[in-house]
């Protein structure tokens, strides 16, 4: 099979070797958890209990009756403690439902439980995927059944399952592929048959070899599912990278890879698609990667979302001397942390720990023209321009030259020798031009 | 852990290249034409080339000092800017006007615009297109050991005489510092190739459009390649970061335009040589070509 990939793009180091080889496994039960009330793309949702509810693990504790959110549940059985604000892994303060965990769990969603698709059809997936609160767990966090809510206008012939795992250090979906390869696949046609699609995709980056041979074990009776070897390649698992990739199809600017007849989603998405079917189980708990130098035991671990990620982190040895920072996701997207006082959500997918050693004082330098930048950037963008015109308010400009297909995935500023923050100046420049068309409405 | 976590925005992690891993791999490419230079024009050479180093390197700490910039000299743009700039002088410039040139190339050329990364001109070539006008008759007195000799390029402009290939493409005969061997500076260029460090998109372009227009034009397309400076050029000076495009298709329209304007000042033109005049000129039009060769972005519709 000739691996695949788009065009441009980086080679960061991977790192991945630290726990892809370490099995999945489930991290001590919290004692307490902080359930933020917002781990969507959407509309803010209404609480549904109060102070010194009893709840069960698997219950509703957040919803709304708009079409884009996910509602919450609660992660563990115990008493609805307090409603307090929190600073989520994103760094937006939004309100939290903290629960004290019982003696015990007793899972309670009201979802049922069914053996197989067929007695299901496109909507009442559709329903299941929402009531059990499911979002894109790559990071995005964006509602999964929106995503294959598709318009009667459109039609989608691909549902492409995202197992590229791109960033480095995380082996998340990974671990979840060798582990689970009949649950993806099991979600895949949840999927499909949701979306209407009559075909299934997983894409996998060659530096996986053991999830390719396991997903492709998993479809080998499937005929309407392949596996996809891809590149390795940053950012090879973004959602236009890939169905560029896979599909030779280009997502047009501005549009959705519904346009182009493709939804794409996560393998751990498919994962917990698969569980909400089958055995009634909404998005409470997810797999994470602690991983890194400054990390004494990096492992995968299984936890309840709510976690605070200073717990999952002393699961894992704890930090080492040097530690310096402390990132949820991965090294290319993913957030430092001021400290490990946070709780963990329905996107975080990693903790990275790095050591001082490897977080280097980038002092930026005059820009040189290399041109590495336009050189690297997956959408065809010139970052060196577009900060310039950041750097000016230069509004129409950076509208013109597109800086809001900017994916914002780091490649010009990890390949840049001046080492300029590109892409926090593309992000500035995207926030300029969405303030213009704001004050145009 | 007692210390303070650092938090800054993302990507975490960066590539090992530095501005000044660049500016010293290009000193080291160009270390082979500084060889072929002492074995061709002996101890001569060193004063010629340590002189203008000199120069460029004083020059640049001078302003950073006046202007209150931090001082960057060992960043090695200007020891490059220097070394260029010396490959392109006759053996027998006066070692006072070598180092006035490097005067002028740091100084006009590239700190006046703010310093590095702002200068619109190769700067080593600011200093030569000066040193051209003010001095004339030193920047064309071409002497090998002690004999002076026209360059393969005035030979044939003025006298129709050909040099043998071979002779040209390593190295044996007149002409500048660094311009004579060809050899030597392929092998640089190859360096920073495998670097990652050069695009090759302007010299193919440049030399391609110089083979073909003066084959074109009837005269011998292989002794228009290796004479002169065009491998110094279209190798070292058109490819210079800073003043040259940074578009894929920019990159190309710059080669092949400076191209056509060395060919057009080598055979219709008052001077024999052509090349410094041909890439200071595209230089100009560079913010013109990266406006109207921005690549199409992934899914934009124009």
């Amino acid at each position: 099979m000739k691996a695949l990939t788009f065009k441009q793009g980086i080679h960061p180091e991977y790192n991945k070797d630290l726990t892809k080889d370490k099995p999945l496994k489930n991290a001590k039960r919290p004692e307490e958890v902080i359930i933020p009330l917002k781990q969507h793309i959407g509309a803010p949702l209404k609480v549904l209990v109060s102070k010194g509810d009893q709840v069960d693990m698997g219950q509703k504790i957040a919803d709304s009756d708009s079409f884009v959110c996910a509602p919450i549940h609660a992660s563990v059985s115990g008493t609805v403690k307090e409603i307090r604000k929190v600073t989520d892994p994103g760094g937006n303060i939004v309100d939290a439902v903290v629960i004290e965990a019982a003696e015990e769990d007793f899972l309670n969603s009201g979802l049922e439980k069914h053996e197989s698709l067929d007695q299901l059809d496109a909507a009442q997936i559709r329903k299941i995927i929402r009531e059990a609160g499911i979002v894109g767990m790559g990071g995005a966090m964006f509602p999964t059944h929106v995503k294959v809510s598709v318009p009667d206008d459109k039609n989608v012939d691909y549902v492409i399952l995202n197992g590229a795992e791109c960033e480095p250090y995380l082996t998340v979906d990974h671990r979840v592929m060798v582990e689970r390869p009949k649950s993806i696949v099991f979600g895949l046609k949840a999927l499909m048959k949701a979306a209407s699609a009559p075909k299934g995709i997983i894409g996998i980056e060659e530096n996986k070899p053991e999830a390719i041979e396991s997903m492709q074990d998993a479809v080998k009776d499937e005929e309407n599912i392949e596996v996809q070897a891809l590149e390795t390649k940053y950012p090879q698992g973004g959602e236009k990278m890939l169905i560029e990739a896979i599909l030779g199809r280009e997502v047009p600017a501005g549009g959705l890879p519904l346009d182009v007849g493709v939804v794409v989603n996560n393998t751990s998405t498919a994962a917990a698609v698969a569980d909400a079917i089958r055995d009634g189980k909404p998005l409470y708990e997810r797999s994470i990667s602690i991983t890194g130098r400054g990390i004494n035991s990096p492992q995968n671990l299984i936890y309840r979302i709510g976690t605070n990620i200073g717990d999952l982190v002393e699961e894992a040895g704890g930090l080492k001397e040097d530690a310096a920072k402390v990132i949820t996701g991965g090294p290319m997207m993913g957030a430092a942390q001021k400290h490990l006082n946070i709780p963990g959500v329905k996107g975080t997918s990693g903790i990275l720990v790095l050591v001082r050693d490897e977080v280097e004082d980038y002092e930026p330098s005059p820009c040189i023209n290399c041109a590495k930048c336009v050189d690297a950037c997956p959408m065809f963008l010139m970052p060196t321009q577009l900060v310039n015109y950041a750097k000016n308010d230069m509004v129409d400009e950076l509208e013109e030259w597109q800086v809001l297909s900017c994916i914002e995935c780091g490649s010009c500023s990890f390949v840049c020798p001046a080492k300029i923050p590109l892409v926090h100046h593309l992000r500035l420049g995207k926030a300029q031009v969405m303030a213009k068309k704001r004050e145009e409405n | 852990m007692n210390n303070e976590l650092i938090v800054t925005s993302s990507p975490h992690v960066r590539a090992r290249d530095s501005v000044q891993k660049i500016m010293w791999s290009v000193v080291i490419a160009l270390l082979p034409a500084v060889f072929a230079a002492v074995y061709f024009f002996k101890a001569r050479a060193i004063s010629v080339i340590l002189t203008a180093v000199a120069g460029a390197v004083l020059t640049e700490y001078i302003f950073q000092k006046i202007r209150n910039k931090k001082i960057a000299v060992k960043d090695g743009s200007a020891v490059v800017t220097g070394l260029l700039l010396a490959l392109t002088l006759p053996p027998s410039i006066p070692l006072w006007t070598a180092f006035f040139g490097s005067v002028v190339a740091i100084g006009l050329g590239k700190q006046v615009f703010g310093g590095i990364g702002q200068n619109p001109f190769n700067p080593a070539l600011v200093g030569r297109a000066f040193l051209t006008a003010a001095y004339p008759v030193l920047m064309t007195t071409w002497t090998v050991d002690g004999v002076s000799s026209a360059t393969p390029l005035s030979q044939m402009k003025m006298d129709g005489i050909a040099t043998d290939t071979w002779n040209l493409f390593v190295g044996q005969i007149g002409g500048s510092l660094g311009e004579t061997s060809a050899l030597a500076l392929l092998l640089g260029f190859a360096y920073l190739l495998y670097k990652g460090y050069v695009n090759w998109r302007i010299p193919l372009a440049m030399v391609g459009t110089v083979f073909l227009g003066t084959f074109a034009f009837g005269v011998d397309p292989i002794f228009h390649l290796f004479a002169g400076g065009l491998m110094l050029g279209a190798l070292f000076m058109a490819t210079d970061m800073v003043s040259s495009p940074t578009t894929k298709l920019g990159r190309w329209i710059f080669g092949i335009g400076a191209g056509l304007l060395v060919v057009i000042i080598r055979l219709w033109g008052g001077y024999p040589e052509g090349v410094m005049y041909s890439i200071l000129l595209m230089n100009t039009a560079v913010p013109l070509i990266n406006r109207y060769t921005r690549p199409r972005s992934l899914g934009e519709v124009r």
